[in-house]
């Protein structure tokens, strides 16, 4: 899996495609990892300890801190594929990972998005420094 | 410093630019990861004015929040450590509603989707879509990424939707840029939206638009033609090969009913307008909708205490039965009890995140619809709303 890591990080794990981009705020319940946005197609899924491959973030700003909640309580992805770009996602990884070092949850953008979504494991590792 | 330079690198910035004011979001208690965050700002200081998005509490009316103590402890322990920074407690999303915004050109560093959206877009200042954490960081450093809506080439509209089509006495309804914020949200993708054949648009209105984009989609920029400072030119448009999306009733019906609850299935409980809080405009409609008729439903209006102070009509709204919420909103905190049936509102951004937040789905209103709903005890529909 080729991709350009936006938080660098070794991470593996199951995939879990979301059709749709998702927000964290609103629409992940950091207790139990659940997508409870009911208007999303995955709704009612667990993240925790999955690659979420999904298009892009969306929606609130307060996303970052729901992920970081989510890395905190042990509920978080073992690390996130997008297809464009996300500032807010990678915010909320980059804090999580100064806060809590030893709870590193990657994200990445996809070089070949349709390919990370056909896959049904992904192993992300950092490049070599 | 470290956050900023991360942000900078994952937003693929070469450099860092100077910004001339914050607004941070932070604030609000997301769980213990955000006031971890916030106790390492102590002895830190603001190095530009800022101001503070919603709390998870209303500290002018405490009696509102239901959330355990230990909860409203940790609550105020965040709120507490942003005070101390030097931010503004402000406590509100719309802070351009203050006497102090910022002007057209401005780098700034912004938090809060819908404020986002609002400053780029009817100010023409410029921040990128921030979020909790790097709102605090430049605040305190001064400093943000020059990436994303900092840089003209990040601002030029790259798809169109064309509302000419509709009729006026639609187009001049605050729920019609609900909807039309629901649209745009989710068809825009990537690109910034740039909307065509609207002739007046008030600010509250634009603010609607955006923050129902924003939880939509990922709109941090919007321009609408004639209207807001950045626009295009119809004809500019019209020479561009952009995509076009055509807007029609039933493009503007369909948006609506996703994210709008079956109405028949359940009772109404509550009514919830002020997301974004609401100007003193929209307070004034809404005095004047109610018409000094006493309501039978829950009615609650969120507003920053600024625009509260301001309006200085409160008791007027609270005689009627008017709940008042002030600091923070209802589908971010405790405050609605469970178990009250179905909800319904005048804000897009409302219905979209009420079912996942607080677990209550909402119907979609117009301000009007609202208020008839609240005054009769059962749920009102106008269909004349919608035409």
């Amino acid at each position: 899996m080729d991709v350009t890591f936006l938080v660098a990080g070794t991470g593996s794990g199951p995939t879990l495609v979301l059709d749709e981009p998702l927000s964290f705020w609103g629409g992940v319940d950091p207790a139990s990892g659940m997508i409870v946005d009911q208007a999303h197609p995955q709704a009612g899924l667990t993240i925790t300890g999955h690659i979420i491959v999904m298009p892009a973030g969306r929606g609130s700003s307060s996303s970052s801190s729901v992920l970081a909640e989510c890395i905190r309580a042990g509920t978080g992805p073992a690390g996130i594929v997008l297809g464009e770009a996300d500032p807010i996602l990678a915010l909320g990884a980059l804090v999580a990972a100064e806060l809590y070092p030893d709870r590193i949850c990657p994200v990445a953008v996809a070089d070949d998005y349709e390919a990370a979504t056909m896959v049904g494991t992904i192993d992300l590792v950092p490049p070599a420094a | 410093m470290r956050i900023v330079s991360g942000l900078a690198r994952a937003s693929g910035a070469r450099r860092l630019l100077d910004i001339s004011a914050a607004h941070i979001d932070g604030c609000l208690y997301n769980g213990e990861a955000s006031l971890d965050f916030a106790k390492r700002l102590a002895g830190a200081r603001v190095r530009v004015p800022t101001t503070l998005n919603v709390s998870s509490l209303d500290l002018l009316h405490p009696d509102l929040i239901r959330s355990d103590p230990e909860t409203q402890s940790r609550a105020r322990q965040l709120m507490d450590a942003y005070t101390a920074i030097g931010a503004r407690p402000t406590w509100t999303c719309a802070p351009y509603q203050d006497l102090t915004r910022p002007a057209f050109g401005d780098h700034i560093a912004w938090a809060e989707s819908s404020a986002i959206v609002f400053a780029n877009s009817v100010l023409g200042a410029r921040t990128g879509r921030y979020g909790d954490f790097i709102d605090a960081a430049a605040a305190v450093t001064g400093r943000a990424p020059a990436a994303g809506l900092h840089l003209d080439e990040n601002r030029r509209a790259g798809i169109v939707f064309d509302v000419s089509g509709l009729s006026t006495g639609l187009k001049q309804r605050d729920a019609f840029f609900a909807v039309l914020g629901l649209v745009v949200g989710a068809r825009s993708g990537g690109l910034v939206p740039a909307i065509v054949g609207v002739d007046t648009a008030t600010e509250d209105q634009l603010k609607i638009l955006g923050a129902a984009a924003a939880s939509a989609g990922s709109v941090g920029l919007f321009h609408m033609v004639g209207i807001t400072p950045e626009a295009p030119t119809t004809n500019q448009l019209t020479a561009s090969e952009l995509p076009q999306i055509m807007v029609t009733t039933d493009l503007l019906r369909s948006a609506r009913q996703r994210i709008s609850a079956d109405g028949g299935v359940s009772h109404l409980g509550s009514v919830h307008l002020g997301t974004p809080h609401y100007s003193t405009n929209q307070l004034d409609h809404l005095l004047s909708t109610l018409g000094g008729r006493p309501i039978r439903l829950s009615l609650y209006v969120s507003t920053g205490r600024d625009v509260l102070k301001a309006w200085g009509r409160e008791e007027e709204l609270s005689a009627l039965g008017v709940t008042i919420v002030t600091d923070t909103c209802t589908y971010v905190t405790s405050i609605v009890p469970l178990g009250s049936g179905m909800a319904m509102t005048d804000s897009a951004k409302w219905a979209y995140y009420a079912p996942g937040n607080i677990g209550l789905q909402a119907v979609l209103g117009s301000v009007e619809e609202c208020v008839e709903s609240a005054v009769s005890g059962h749920l009102v529909k106008r269909d004349d709303q919608w035409t």
